[in-house]
């Protein structure tokens, strides 16, 4: 139905340019008339007067629509104290897939009228759905044609309206932001009620399974102790650690090499050759590691008596390392050069050779700029979801051995989330909370490194 | 300091260049090797995957035992059973077998063969009470074995095939009866839980859709984006808020816009899931500040004397910049987004949280229909402990890999070839 609707006011938006073009030209032509602007503005004029209402009044009533439904036919049940707020949400739900024939199972008797009047309410609304639409547009553009037999300054407003779809472009950016904070608080302030905020922090033992939830209400003795997040902490920063000790020498040797000591044809070659790690999907990795690397180390460990886990944190941890090396080397690349000439022409100069020159002027001098690019590759190894979904195991220990099993916070949120999962359940919600940490802890590690970035820029630019 | 002091100064600080100098090549040559295993690994694993074992059967297409005439539609013939023929063929494999080896010889075929054989009449009606020889696709195991993926010489009961489906198969081979042929199935057909006939036909389609919602979406939103702030934004409170985020979200990790797209689009909107609708949306917000920080380094590009140019001519400000700036930008533009949608096919985890990890055995027709992406399958597949998965995982990864280059290589040419250089 929408989309009949959007391609239709395509359509006639469309027409409308063609008609408001060659009106404008065949005025000009039969009696001398000086429009303002260009006849094609005059056809962007009414086109945009022809589709902007319609589309903003489309997109509202779309929102609304299955609100007012449900307002109407849950009102009946609404009268009913026994049915809480989730109760009425399922009833809804279930209304809904039987109307729209998606409903497996056996048809509740109660709920049949309620279809009926479900389906007629539908019918309703779409009707007058099309109907105001097609109003508005017939509203709106005898209003645009009038104004452009007056001569209105066409160009000027089709100029603004372009500069307002521009910003509502760029503010998408600031309601993604919104959405996402919203999204992972409203989950979260629902789970913090039945958990303490404290035992989630603080807790040491991580078993979301054991949280089973019998009734609607939430039973505190069943999420007691359930919850305890320290060891996907743990996980998480133990994980990112023996990554960050992987890619940082390997990065940074290979990014201090790039940018002083390769000729011009080398690193021609070899930057996107190392690049081409980092465009490499993670499940790549994932995949690599979980049948590759793991049992490669589980043999190795048995050769020299040692019990590997084959879900290591080691091997996830190595092919995290791997993955990000590119993020490393290329930023140090580009803050090495990023060193005025003058600098190291000064120590050349000194009789200094070409490493004394790096270690002793260029690393110091570009010592922010490095910092900034291992934050942002932290950060990146700590939102990395697939590789340890997949090799670094699902058992939350509280272990420093590398060679176990050990689990991180985008682990659980994919386990926790995967399949069907039911809402309105604490375990469910522990996922959000668990992307509301995530979310934050990247979002500061990204605006400091980011700022450290920005501050080195400016110092030698 | 005399002299030899010096000297053996000297040669240290000489020494300890060369040894800096060779920790850069070797961490380049470690990274590159990574590089290396890791494709190497992948394609030894994944090409078997595009040839299938099939066994040529002498199969008698009985009207009696077929219960269909020459004069059947081709409806009663796709509700024939075709099952006793085939269990005759088979059967003539190995005639003196007991009773229990026969179900054994029935597992040697996939369980798809009498759809095969259905069609193979379909197209060959005057088969009809002759015997023909049907190329029938062999089950995953034996597979498995012909390609030479799967030891033959451990113990019986630790393999999923039993000795005497091993002779069969051996005197088959010296027959030239067992057969190799392109795997098209595979490219074509849905997932399915039989590793011989399932294909990543449903997850390359799905992969499609989404990527066409997340281009359809991203591309003008992003490159309107990008003009405003680069060519008309005030320098003022609200920009420099709107420039932050911007710069964040490209930084958040993917799997918490799994996190939005199942909290505002599935519960909130209620939209469809698993379908390549909601996936693309996801990818669509995760890859925009991805392709608006790469548009506005091209717009940045373009010198202000074009600029000033097309305004010393009397146009307006939005004619300069729609007109003048922005074709001229244009090739950065586009492979800025090529690029970001590269990253958008190979996106697994925020996919995962909307419900595409369904298991889908037809092929979507369209966005709305629930379906799979590529990079999904290959972490479906690689959950699965059949042999022959391993092998399919990997061909999914080549084929992954294939687009991917070949997206990123199209950038390149773009920007090498249309770009033009100021200097």
């Amino acid at each position: 139905m929408n989309l009949t609707i959007l391609s239709l006011i395509a359509v006639f938006s469309l027409s409308c340019y063609f008609f408001g073009k060659s009106k404008v030209l065949k005025q000009t032509k039969i009696s001398g008339k000086k429009f303002h602007s260009l006849p094609e503005y005059y056809g962007y004029y009414l086109a945009a007067w022809c589709g902007l209402p319609a589309l903003i009044i489309l997109f509202f009533w779309s929102f609304s629509e299955l609100y007012i439904v449900k307002l109407f036919i849950l009102s009946d049940f609404r009268a009913d104290p026994s049915i809480d707020e989730n109760k009425l949400n399922l009833i809804f739900s279930e209304i809904k897939s039987i109307a729209e024939k998606n409903f497996s199972g056996t048809i509740p008797q109660n709920l049949v009228p309620y279809v009926e009047k479900f389906l007629s309410l539908n019918k309703i609304l779409e009707l007058s759905k099309f109907a105001v639409i097609f109003s508005a547009i017939i509203f709106s553009l005898s209003f645009a044609y009038s104004q452009i037999l007056k001569n209105i300054r066409a160009r000027e407003s089709v100029e603004k309206v372009i500069r307002v779809v521009m910003f509502l472009c760029a503010a998408i950016a600031v309601f993604t932001t919104f959405g996402i904070v919203l999204s992972l608080l409203f989950e979260s302030i629902k789970f913090f009620t039945a958990v303490s905020i404290f035992d989630f922090i603080t807790g040491t033992n991580w078993a979301p399974g054991r949280a089973f939830v019998r009734d609607a209400s939430v039973q505190t003795a069943d999420v007691e102790n359930v919850f305890g997040a320290v060891p996907l902490f743990w996980g998480t920063f133990f994980i990112a650690m023996i990554a960050m000790c992987v890619a940082v020498p390997i990065g940074l040797f290979s990014g201090i090499f790039m940018a002083e000591y390769a000729s011009r044809k080398i690193r021609r070659i070899v930057k996107p050759l190392i690049e081409v790690l980092a465009g490499i999907p993670t499940v790549v990795y994932g995949f690599f590691a979980a049948l590759t690397v793991g049992p490669f180390f589980r043999t190795i460990g048995e050769a020299v008596g040692l019990n590997v886990s084959s879900e290591s944190a080691l091997a996830a941890g190595m092919i995290m390392g791997v993955m990000i090396i590119p993020y490393v080397s290329s930023l140090t690349d580009d803050v090495i050069n990023a060193v005025p000439v003058s600098l190291r022409e000064g120590s050349y100069a000194m009789g200094a050779t070409k490493s004394e020159t790096i270690k002793k002027v260029i690393l110091p001098a570009a010592l922010p700029g490095i910092v900034g690019s291992i934050l942002l590759a932290i950060s990146r190894a700590v939102g990395e979801t697939m590789i340890v979904v997949m090799a670094a195991g699902l058992g939350a220990n509280l272990t420093i051995n590398p060679l176990e099993a050990s689990t991180t916070i985008t682990t659980q949120i994919v386990t926790i989330l995967i399949g069907d999962q039911s809402f309105n359940n604490p375990k469910t919600q522990a996922a959000f909370a668990l992307g509301l940490t995530l979310f934050f802890f990247t979002l500061v590690i990204n605006i400091i490194a980011l700022n450290i970035v920005k501050k080195f820029r400016e110092k030698y630019e | 300091m005399n002299n030899k002091e010096k000297e053996i100064f000297l040669r240290k600080r000489y020494s300890a260049e060369k040894r800096f100098r060779f920790f850069g090549i070797s961490s380049i040559i470690i990274a590159l090797s990574f590089l290396c295993i890791l494709l190497i690994n992948i394609f030894t694993n994944g090409l078997s995957a595009f040839s299938r074992t099939e066994i040529l059967l002498k199969i008698n297409f009985n009207e009696k035992k077929l219960g269909i005439n020459s004069s059947s539609t081709d409806k009663e013939i796709k509700q024939a059973n075709f099952d006793e023929v085939l269990q005759d063929a088979l059967l003539s494999l190995a005639p003196n077998a007991p009773e229990l080896k026969q179900a054994e010889l029935m597992d040697l075929v996939s369980i798809d063969a009498t759809t095969e054989l259905k069609k193979f009449y379909l197209k060959n009606k005057d088969v009809l009470n002759k015997t023909a020889e049907v190329a029938v696709t062999l089950s995953d195991d034996i597979d498995q074995v012909h390609k030479g993926n799967f030891p033959r010489d451990i113990p019986e009961d630790r393999r999923r095939f039993s000795d005497f489906q091993l002779k069969i198969y051996d005197e088959q081979s010296s027959k030239n009866k067992i057969i190799s042929e392109f795997n098209w199935p595979f490219i074509f057909n849905a997932d399915s839980r039989e590793p011989e006939i399932a294909g990543v036909g449903a997850s390359l389609m799905g992969s499609f859709f989404t990527l066409i919602v997340c281009l359809l979406l991203s591309f003008p939103l992003g490159i309107l984006a990008a003009i405003y702030l680069e060519e008309f934004a005030p320098k003022n409170k609200i920009t420099e808020i709107i420039e932050v985020n911007v710069n964040n979200l490209a930084a958040v990790p993917s799997i918490v816009f799994g996190l939005l797209g199942l909290g505002v689009f599935l519960n909130y909107f209620y939209l469809p899931r698993s379908t390549p609708l909601v996936g693309g949306l996801v990818l669509a917000l995760m890859t925009l500040p991805r392709i608006i920080i790469p548009c506005r380094a091209a717009l940045k590009a373009v010198p202000p004397s074009i600029r000033e140019g097309a305004l010393a001519l009397g146009a307006s400000k939005v004619q300069t910049v729609m007109h003048n700036v922005v074709p001229l930008a244009m090739p950065g533009t586009l492979s800025g987004t090529i690029i970001g949608l590269s990253q958008a096919l190979g996106e697994t985890a925020p996919l995962l949280l909307i419900g595409m990890v369904a298991f889908i055995n037809v092929v979507p027709s369209t966005p709305l229909d629930p379906s799979s992406v590529l990079p999904v399958q290959v972490y479906l597949w690689s959950e699965s402990a059949e042999r022959g998965f391993v092998e399919k995982t990997s061909a999914t990864i080549i084929i992954l890999i294939f687009f991917l280059a070949f997206m990123n290589s199209f950038a390149i040419y773009l920007r090498n070839k249309f770009e033009k250089k100021w200097s």
